[in-house]
């Protein structure tokens, strides 16, 4: 049935780079075994993050759900393998940025015990809201690109779907799972496509292979024979190699010579697309009754002892899979989630598998080399013919690289897929997509500016009114701070003055320590005005969560009781404090002591040789690039400036010190407990931006599932809160630096 | 070992701008070749003297400019300008025009605009431009005969001789052009007797037919080796054969199309000179509108101009539209129904 002849269409563009498959495809799948620790980020899709179900402590049995689907456009969470939940807290997850986000640990007990658990076994005769609703439930989200719950594809679409296509192009270099997954579970994956086509009842159901996978083709068109479907719907199409033909747009193209409307789905012209390792999942949850908790990745790269597709258990730390593959360390230069042209570079190996995690890639130097350089661009258009979306790549860049945003979005950058295919191309090594994401957050927050809707409008006016009571409280506070510290300053005179070179008897500290021989009473103030922040803070989301019926509630719960107690603990400290303090004045009346604090020259003196030994890398760094010729020699050349400049400072400010150490500094408490607040609160802004920016997605995607005419106002609440976001981790990630 | 922190794609395809410049320097080699087989080694040092004072203006320059030498000699652009200008010249410009062009090419017309990539006009247009309008006469009188109807052969040390000092027995070794030469007889005489002149040999034009050949096999390994995309040299040789058979369909009155295509500069601009990337057009439909273009002004300037060749003035011509030819000949994107086309807010 499958060797009907089809017309396929060529989409414009596209490139030819290596393959790099067979080294993965040497050897059959193997299990990853069971790591030693497992990490569920909650978020795994797009859409709203799900919700934890289950508390530190509790056993878990495999399969069993950990975190239940929020609203429509989420899914649910399952544990991997049995154990004990051993954490909830933020790890950092697979994300280019590198971010953190709530994460469930848990550690297996090696037993692997199933929940009790049971398939469909007419699913061809049960309801299609039933299937779809066992779907949802078993944490099915889309296998191959950005994770998008496959549930909501499949719930009744507007639109009559006419075309059902698998995406199993696998286009990427590298990548061999699903290549992989169709050659040893054919049969499962033709029965997951026939409750698709169950469901989605279209008029044809296409399965897109790239002809470079001809074991793949045969296997399924061998399980075709075996299927139950005897509508004839479901054909094998081979499609010819050339990237990235398993973008979802091109390969609706070549499979239907349509294109998605700019700005629309898939479903705007009849057509639902799903990855192949979904429909897999999707047997698999609806047949074996097993909700998504492993799936197939492909460990490669030329780090790698024994590049190979791993069986993987959901949460597997990436170390885990890189010992099996035997990587060699000193060899691996680029760890890449997902391929050499869409996926991302790792920082840590403790990363975790998630459901979209279709590759490993571990290279080395020689197969991916150092960017080199970017030369100029001599607009020779190879990037315009690589282009799949028919853009004009070289303008793009010309125009984004001026901050020309009119000029780049009249040449529709909001079309760019990302798909690298100009970058590959470019003679000079210029980062286009580099530049495009640059270009596309400044569109984003220029828009966003742009809207004044009255609700913004309204959110804007009270924020305002709420930030403008924040500043007077901080005034107020910083104000009884500085009246504190120099209160303080005055007791230590006085306590110096009376304890002299005898030992402090009250104090576990002595005089002769580097520590100030009294408990600090602004940096405990401090303290205890943080922690009231912070209760409030929680208290605030509570609230907010309480008032939106969130299932978040009980966490915000938790942490308003966490700062409360946090507050208290302060307030203690200080009353302590205090009494020390008194005790101590009790007994002391002697001549002053010049050193008011002797932290500050030791400080400063710190200052100056990190300062100075900064300057000396600097300078390294300079001379380097001097002796490449390379272009960033005037950048260097002036941090190299800076750098002094600030180490004379540093001396400066030392040396006045030193001279006149007998007239401390009086805010310097209050300057030295700074940074690692400031990290903190930046810490906070970003998680709360996230938050928000999860929120919105939420609103949007429901919209869009429901089709109401609010996406456009959501779209551009949802963009505004993304470039915040982008901007609290910029300020967080230079606070850090 | 530190793992990389850079964003997709990781993958790239090898080679860079300055193997691009190779490449093309390599499809010149052919039609080279043909040009001192026929016109002696005039050519030959002319593109030794344009590449070295080429080279060393644009040392210089980054030097000025305070940008890594190495790094931007390695991109091979100056000595594809310098090649590009050498070929344009006469074999026997005086050595001091080949200079000032080609110091004017690099600093004047690519550097002053902000090097490698910014310059809206050929350099080496304006450079063979700037020297033809400056020195009308040793531009026009310097073109060397044939080699197959000269009776001594010039040879290395007559071509530097020529080129370097003695300059008075150079009618011995001159020749007008034949677009020029028909250019000029046609008025007075019909196309059977024009021909009979021997610098037309027995087939088209004596020698130029086959620098021309030369010049299109070179251009063909390139857009083999897909450097360059096929719009602008197909609409440009169509527009130059289109006019000349509108126009000239009579070779009593007018040039002949055969002499068109294979005479003069003609191939070397479809190829080399109109198809340089950095001031052409962009777009598929732009280089479609900016080829053909440069092939009516190529016409049109030698139909009814005083310059004996038109290539130079035809392409900077051009350039000068091809900003603005892009603006308004976006592709459709993949997704839209119709392309945006013009000024962004102007639609
Ligand atoms: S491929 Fe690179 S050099 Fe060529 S036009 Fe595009 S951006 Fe410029
Ligand atoms: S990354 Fe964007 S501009 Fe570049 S080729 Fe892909 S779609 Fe075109």
């Amino acid at each position: 049935m499958s060797l009907l002849h089809f017309e396929l269409h060529d989409f414009r563009g596209g490139i030819h780079p290596e393959e790099h498959k067979h080294q993965s495809t040497e050897l059959p799948i193997a299990s990853a075994g069971i790591p030693s620790v497992i990490v569920l980020p909650i978020g795994q899709h797009i859409g709203a993050p799900s919700s934890p179900v289950v508390k530190i402590g509790d056993k878990v049995l495999k399969g069993q759900i950990i975190a239940e689907p929020q609203g429509f456009v989420s899914t649910a969470l399952h544990a991997p393998t049995s154990g004990t939940i051993s954490a909830i807290e933020p790890r950092p997850i697979p994300h280019a940025s590198g971010m953190s986000d709530l994460c469930i640990e848990i550690t297996p007990d090696g037993e692997d015990t199933w929940i009790e658990h049971h398939g469909v076994k007419d699913y061809l005769d049960t309801a299609p809201a039933e299937l779809v609703n066992i779907i949802q439930h078993s944490g099915v989200a889309g296998l191959g690109g950005a994770g998008f719950p496959s549930h909501i594809k499949l719930n009744a679409p507007a639109e009559k779907i006419t075309t059902l296509i698998i995406n199993a192009a696998e286009c990427e270099p590298y990548i061999t799972a699903d290549d992989m997954l169709m050659r040893e579970h054919a049969d499962q994956v033709i029965k997951g496509i026939e409750i698709l086509v169950h469901i989605l009842n279209p008029d044809r159901c296409l399965i897109g292979v790239e002809d470079n996978k001809p074991e793949a083709i045969n296997a399924l068109n061998k399980a075709m024979g075996t299927t139950r479907d005897d509508t004839h719907k479901i054909h094998v199409v081979p499609v010819p190699t050339k990237y990235p033909s398993g973008g979802e747009k091109q390969l609706i193209q070549i499979l239907t010579g349509k294109e998605v409307p700019a700005g629309g789905i898939p479903a705007d012209i009849g057509v639902v697309c799903q990855n192949i390792g979904t429909a897999h999942a999707i047997h698999n949850a609806v047949v074996l009754g097993q909700p998504l908790v492993s799936r197939i990745t492909t460990v490669t790269g030329k780090a790698c002892a024994q590049p190979r597709n791993y069986q993987t258990l959901l949460g597997t730390p990436i170390s885990h899979l890189l010992k099996l593959a035997g990587v060699d360390h000193n060899q691996m230069n680029r760890l890449i989630m997902g391929g050499p042209m869409m996926g991302f570079t790792l920082q840590s190996e403790d990363i975790p598998i998630i459901k979209t995690t279709n590759c490993i890639l571990a290279a080395n130097h020689e197969e991916l080399p150092n960017p080199e350089l970017a030369q100029p661009c001599i607009r020779c258009g190879m990037c315009t013919e690589a282009c799949p979306a028919q853009l004009l790549p070289q303008q793009l860049y010309w125009f984004a690289k001026s901050s020309n945003l009119e000029q780049v979005e009249a040449h529709n950058i909001a079309d760019c897929i990302e798909c690298g295919a100009c970058s590959y191309v470019c003679p000079s090594n210029i980062p286009l997509v580099q530049y495009y994401r640059f270009a596309k957050g400044e569109i984003r927050q220029a828009n966003a500016d742009k809207i004044k809707s009255d609700r913004a409008k309204e959110r804007f006016e009270t924020r305002l009114a709420r930030q403008e009571r924040e500043a007077a409280e901080k005034e107020a506070k910083r104000k009884a701070r500085a009246e504190a510290a120099a209160k303080k300053q005055a007791e230590k005179k006085a306590a110096a003055e009376a304890s002299g070179a005898s030992t402090n008897t009250d104090s576990s500290s002595t005089t002769s320590s580097t520590e100030a021989p009294l408990p600090d009473m602004a940096l405990l103030q401090k303290k205890l005005d943080a922690a009231k922040t912070a209760v409030e803070k929680s208290k605030e989301k509570l609230a907010a969560a309480e008032a939106e019926g969130s299932d978040k509630a009980e966490l915000f719960k938790n942490a308003v009781e966490k700062s409360q107690q946090k507050m208290k603990d302060a307030a203690k400290a200080i009353a302590d404090a205090r009494k020390q303090m008194k005790a101590s004045e009790n007994t002391s009346s002697s001549h002053a002591n010049e050193k008011g604090d002797p932290n500050t020259p030791e400080r400063l003196k710190n200052k100056l040789e990190l300062a100075e030994s900064r300057l000396t890398t600097a300078e390294e760094r300079l001379a380097a690039a001097q002796a490449e010729n390379s272009d960033k020699v005037d950048a260097y050349m002036t941090a190299v400036n800076a750098q002094k400049e600030r180490v004379q400072a540093a001396k400066d400010a030392l040396n006045s010190v030193l001279a006149n150490s007998n007239t401390p500094p009086i805010n310097e408490t209050a300057s030295v407990a700074k940074p690692s607040p400031n990290i903190e609160q930046l810490e906070q802004k970003v998680r709360a931006a996230q938050t928000r920016v999860d929120k919105a997605s939420e609103r949007l995607e429901m919209a869009k599932a429901q089709g109401m005419d609010t996406i456009d106002a959501l779209q551009l609440g949802l963009d505004k809160q993304k470039s915040k976001l982008a901007d609290a981790k910029k300020q967080l990630e230079e606070a850090q630096s | 070992m530190k793992l990389l922190n850079i964003s997709s794609p990781h993958a790239t395809r090898p080679g860079t701008t300055g193997g691009v410049m190779q490449q093309v320097l390599l499809a010149m080699l052919p039609g080279i070749a043909a040009l001192t087989y026929f016109f002696g080694m005039g050519h030959i040092i002319q593109i030794a003297l344009a590449v070295i004072v080429a080279v060393g203006a644009e040392a210089a320059v980054l030097y000025i400019r305070k940008k890594p030498i190495g790094f931007f000699l390695k991109d091979y652009s100056a000595v594809v300008t310098a090649v590009l200008l050498a070929l344009a010249l006469p074999p026997l410009t005086p050595w001091w025009i080949t200079i000032v062009a080609t110091l004017f090419a690099i600093v004047v017309a690519k550097h002053l605009y902000g090097g490698l990539g910014q310059n809206p006009f050929n350099p080496a247009m304006i450079g063979f431009a700037l020297v033809l309008i400056s020195f009308p006469v040793p531009m026009t009188t310097s073109w060397t005969a044939p080699t197959p109807i000269l009776e001594n052969a010039i040879g290395f040390s007559d071509a530097v001789t020529l080129i370097f000092s003695q300059r008075e027995t150079i009618d011995a070794y001159t020749m007008a052009t034949p677009l020029d030469l028909y250019k000029h007889k046609v008025a007075v005489a019909t196309a059977d007797e024009i021909t009979l002149d021997p610098i037309f040999g027995s087939g088209i034009a004596l020698g130029w037919e086959w620098v021309n050949i030369a010049f299109l096999i070179g251009g063909l390994y390139l857009l083999w080796r897909k450097i360059f995309t096929w719009h602008i040299p197909v609409s440009y040789l169509a527009a130059l054969t289109a006019c000349s058979i509108l126009f000239g369909w009579d070779s009593d009155r007018f040039v002949p199309t055969s002499l068109h295509i294979l005479a003069g500069a003609t191939m070397l601009g479809a190829f080399f000179i109109a198809t340089d990337p950095v001031t052409a057009s962009t777009t598929p439909l732009g280089k479609l509108i900016y080829g053909a273009g440069i092939g009516l002004f190529i016409y049109v300037i030698r139909a009814w101009g005083t310059y004996p060749d038109a290539i130079a003035f035809a392409v900077l011509l051009m350039n000068f539209a091809a900003p603005f030819i892009d603006q308004y000949t976006q592709p459709r994107t993949y997704g839209h129904a119709k392309a945006k086309r013009g000024l962004p807010g102007k639609e």
